[in-house]
């Protein structure tokens, strides 16, 4: 499992209904793209997160494909329009099978 | 409930093509979180004869750096603040203690990074702070010192220098630490490399100016430790020192070594009044 994998999250604790709120995500990761080669010449596996959603009450809200190019900690800084109470989830997949895993609530005034 | 942008993708790019022309708002203030108001002026101590305002090197970034030290969420440094965290309430070394064990929590140690380095009776010598923790590591602790400017150690000086943002900073540079001082101040005029430059040529006489695609600060370390986009981690001063001299072609100084806490101590007292910063951003 990568070392220091730490995810973080910001999403606003209430919301008037039908708005549109911002989203911030970012999770501590080397990504390791797999190009790069040690002291040795031997190849350092690929390790990456390969896959990052977001949902809101059961319903989908970002879904990205993650590739070697990113740099490490990715960062990712979106939005949706709240209109009802609920939970976001958040979900990010390793290389290696490791699923980090993060809730938010956000309450409708 | 449905996603409308995806704005930003991922870490910051290469800084190359913003162009002098974007250099940032000269007028502009600095606030963290929209909360920590932070000394980004002052007026420059006595003891400098040839400037009159010392500014932070916040100040000379662009305006896309600056906005990546508003708030911790975007500073990527605060990564390694968390991790020190951990650290910080991990216990390790032979007695089985922590530095939560005397110290309580990071919050408890506010206002340290403002006046280190700082002399120590015990020791008879000027001590940087990451000298006294180390002391604590090795001494307190019973474990294995800390290499000075390995990411263990940088973490911890990045976690102490955030509990104290926004104070002033206010090294002594009288008493028993006044030799040493000296010292700083001799090598901050001293030429050295092939290309025979001081620190003051630089950072005192060309401040404000571009040297190639930079724009030239004063050379502040208030901010340290400090992120840097150009290799995406948290850079101790000392590290910080060793590129300047090396950069003058000269043979440099170990980190850690009393040449370097002798300079650490003047340049920092080249910064009192100034906040502390660190972790800052710049590139």
């Amino acid at each position: 499992m990568a070392e220091n994998v730490r995810p973080r999250v910001r999403v606003p604790a209430t919301v008037a209904a039908g708005e549109t709120i911002t989203i911030k995500t970012l999770i501590s990761h080397n990504m390791e793209s797999g190009q790069r080669k040690d002291g040795d010449g031997n190849v350092i596996p690929r390790s990456i997160i390969n896959r990052f959603t977001c949902d809101f009450n059961g319903q989908n809200v970002i879904d990205v494909t993650l590739e070697p190019a990113i740099s490490r900690n990715p960062f990712f800084e979106f939005q949706a329009t709240i209109s009802e109470s609920g939970t976001f989830q958040f979900t990010w997949y390793d290389d290696d099978g490791s699923v980090y895993e993060e809730q938010k609530e956000i309450a409708v005034e | 409930m449905k996603a409308l942008a995806l704005k930003g993708v991922a870490a910051v790019s290469a800084l190359s093509f913003v162009a002098a022309s974007a250099l940032a708002d000269e007028n502009a203030n600095l606030v963290v979180n929209g909360e920590i108001d932070m000394t980004i002026r002052a007026p420059a101590p006595d003891h400098m004869e040839n400037m009159s305002e010392v500014m932070s090197g916040w100040l000379f970034r662009s305006s896309e750096t600056q906005a990546l030290q508003l708030d911790d969420f975007e500073n990527p440094g605060m990564i390694w603040v968390d991790d020190a965290r951990e650290v910080f309430a991990s216990e390790s070394g032979s007695g089985g203690e922590s530095c939560a064990s005397c110290h309580d929590s990071p919050e408890a140690l506010a206002g340290v990074r403002a006046v280190y380095p700082k002399w120590d009776e015990e020791h008879g010598e000027v001590q940087s702070l990451e000298m006294q923790i180390n002391e604590c590591v090795t001494e307190r602790m019973g474990g294995e010192p800390w290499k000075y400017t390995g990411g263990t150690m940088v973490n911890m000086t990045a976690l102490l220098a955030s509990v104290s943002r926004g104070m002033a900073v206010n090294v002594a540079i009288d008493g028993p630490a006044q030799s040493t001082w000296e010292m700083g101040r001799d090598l901050y005029y001293t030429r050295t490399g092939q290309l025979e430059l001081s620190c003051a040529n630089c950072h005192e006489d060309n401040y404000g100016n571009m040297i190639r695609a930079d724009h030239l600060s004063q050379g502040q370390i208030n901010g340290f430790p400090v992120y840097r986009l150009k290799n995406a981690k948290l850079n101790a001063v000392h590290s910080r020192f060793k590129g300047c001299v090396r950069d003058t072609r000269a043979q440099t100084y170990s980190p850690g070594s009393p040449e370097f806490i002798a300079l650490e101590l003047y340049v920092a007292s080249r910064g009192n009044g100034l906040s502390v910063e660190g972790p800052s951003v710049r590139n």
